[in-house]
């Protein structure tokens, strides 16, 4: 049984007492991935901002506040996402150095935007394929793979680019499960991904989120999508693992079942969202700009 | 239901967190950047200036700060009541009350800076409240447009829109020549001199355009003696302020340059040199005499007189 948010609590309970006084015996810095320090050190990445403790607190608390409050505020979603991670994205990290795949995108560090992904490209492949699912469903939600804050918060380059990556994939599965982006789908995904990837914050959105619902949609969650979340989350293989720009041309069903996922309940599907709109006017004014 | 502390309290809340989208700002990345000179000579030591910690070019610290007012313009009081408690609040008071506005008949004074209109909004209210002064006007001047933007809305609140007594300039603080000889009576700018980049010519401008007897008063961050309250000051400024920025605002990188730029002005004594030196009479180097501070020194207002 390798449910990974089992697994990974039941890592964190053993290991918090033994970290705990570890951290209270030793005042000197530690290279470890949670952030044990006591002054802010240099950056480590470009886009790092290195936090002691104390900030870290204030941002975690902070950031959990505004999130919960509003949230479409994405830069404090991720800031909770990385404040709260601690281990388990060196878990993940472990996961993916544990598979063939897995290292690749470790080695090859690919990112996902609309300069890295040649959206044409995909969407001229055929029906049933990765790509063309992808470029239709980011259509049909009216997103866009840009709107994605950077990492700031993980002190390990490495794993803050494993957070990086798990921050862009999402769309990925949204796209595997074929799920839209309204609130209670955005939910019925953070319990996938709690299921099967095991981060804290994924927990913490899915133990809140359904709090900002209507009973009726909370009953449906939680009678249709949360099992099938729970179950297929649980059951199938690592999502971070994959290689997503290696499998535009494979059919979305053989990957399915590759992977071992099975669709959920069928969603309710609402109007596109104006984010990808915005963005391509953005980008049409930065071409003017350039020109 | 719900207390009306509890209502507000919810408002208040949602309200911060109802803020504007982060913007990204790459101010530390554009100022590190620099055309490499390729011609045989060596070229001319470039004026710099100081932006927060960094140094960058003159040229460039007016429009780099003009970006991080652009940025803060719209949550501008908020982030000043949530940075400092709400002190700021009693600092302004302090500071207007002490200059006694409308005391000795009607003023005609200049806020530069004063995009908001905190301190405009003050003395017209003191010169009507204390000595029922209405004839008291005040121009405002600021360099950014958005914070007078603000301003503006803000005044629209209140009963001095569209009267004679406001009114609101776009200027730059160095160089006011639309602001004829020996016009006012009260200069006054708080918490924005730091970000003008050459402090002697807003003094040499503040001198030109006030009367002889005119006052010039400054509000602005200083330096703290105490030790002890330094070291919190400073470990408040640079670990809360900035969060407070992310968080509230989505922007540390200006909240960053505001904590820095406050390290950067120069010292009470100094600035009270400098003060002297543009044409100004002050009072004695000391706390009481050419300035006071407030808080131990974290703010401070600056007093000179014109003769």
């Amino acid at each position: 049984m390798s449910h990974p948010a089992v697994q990974n609590i039941a890592k964190l309970a053993l290991k918090g007492s033994i970290r705990v006084q570890i951290r209270k015996s030793s005042l000197a810095l530690t290279l470890v991935s949670q952030q044990s320090r006591f002054m802010s050190s240099k950056p480590n990445y470009e886009g790092h901002i290195p936090l002691n403790r104390f900030e870290t607190a204030l941002l975690t608390l902070g950031s959990a506040f505004v999130a919960l409050t509003n949230p479409r505020r994405g830069d404090m979603v991720a800031a909770l996402g990385e404040t709260t991670a601690g281990p388990t994205v060196s878990w993940l990290r472990d996961r993916m150095l544990a598979s063939a795949e897995g290292r690749k995108i470790l080695k090859d560090r690919p990112r996902v935007n609309s300069t890295t992904v040649d959206m044409d490209a995909l969407a001229r492949l055929p029906d049933g394929s990765l790509g063309k699912a992808y470029v239709t469903w980011l259509e049909r939600c009216g997103v866009t793979p840009d709107t994605r804050e950077p990492v700031h918060y993980i002190d390990d380059p490495e794993l803050a680019y494993v957070m990086q990556r798990y921050r862009e994939c999402h769309d990925f599965y949204h796209c595997i499960c074929n799920l839209p982006v309204n609130v209670e789908s955005e939910l019925a995904v953070k319990y996938f991904e709690f299921a099967n990837l095991g981060l804290p914050m994924t927990g913490l959105a899915a133990l809140f989120g359904p709090l900002r619902l209507t009973p009726q949609k909370r009953a449906r969650l939680f009678s249709e999508y949360v099992p099938w979340a729970l179950k297929c989350g649980g059951t199938a293989r690592s999502l971070i693992t994959v290689y997503w720009e290696e499998r535009w041309e494979q059919n979305v069903d053989d990957i399915k079942k590759e992977l071992g996922l099975w669709d959920p309940p069928e969603a309710r599907w609402s109007k596109p969202l104006s984010e990808a709109k915005q963005a391509a006017e953005k980008r049409a004014q930065n071409q003017r700009a350039q020109v | 239901m719900l207390s009306t502390s509890t209502r507000q309290g919810l408002r208040l809340a949602s309200r911060i967190s109802r803020s504007t989208p982060p913007r990204v700002l790459n101010l530390y990345a554009r100022a590190s950047t620099s055309a490499p000179n390729s011609s045989s000579q060596p070229p001319p030591e470039p004026r710099t200036a100081s932006f927060g910690f960094r140094t960058v070019p003159e040229d460039a610290k007016e429009s780099m700060v003009k970006e991080v007012f652009d940025s803060v313009a719209s949550n501008y009081d908020l982030m000043n009541d949530a940075t400092s408690f709400g002190v700021h609040r009693l600092w302004k008071d302090s500071f207007v009350s002490s200059l006694r506005p409308g005391r000795k008949g009607p003023m005609k004074c200049i806020d530069v800076a004063g995009g908001t209109g905190d301190i405009a909004l003050r003395i017209l209210d003191h010169a009507r409240e204390t000595y029922a002064d209405r004839e008291t006007t005040v121009d405002i001047a600021d360099i950014n447009a958005e914070m007078l933007k603000e301003g503006f809305r803000r005044f629209k609140k209140t009963m001095y829109h569209n009267t004679p007594q406001i009114a609101f300039h776009e200027a730059n603080a160095q160089e006011m020549s639309a602001f004829p000889d020996n016009t006012y009576d009260l200069y006054t700018i708080a918490f924005g001199i730091r970000n003008c980049t050459s402090i002697p010519a807003v003094l040499k401008e503040a001198h030109r355009i006030l009367k002889p007897g005119g006052t010039f008063a400054c509000l602005e961050f200083s330096r703290v003696g105490n030790p002890l309250l330094s070291t919190l000051y400073d470990q408040y400024s640079f670990s809360v302020i900035p969060l407070m920025g992310t968080v509230l605002a989505g922007d540390r990188d200006s909240y960053q340059y505001l904590v820095e730029s406050i390290r950067k002005f120069p010292p009470q004594a100094e600035f009270a040199q400098m003060i002297r030196e543009a044409g100004f009479a002050t009072g004695k180097d000391e706390d009481g005499g050419a300035w006071t501070d407030y808080w131990g020194g974290i703010a401070s207002v600056h007093k000179a007189v014109k003769l």
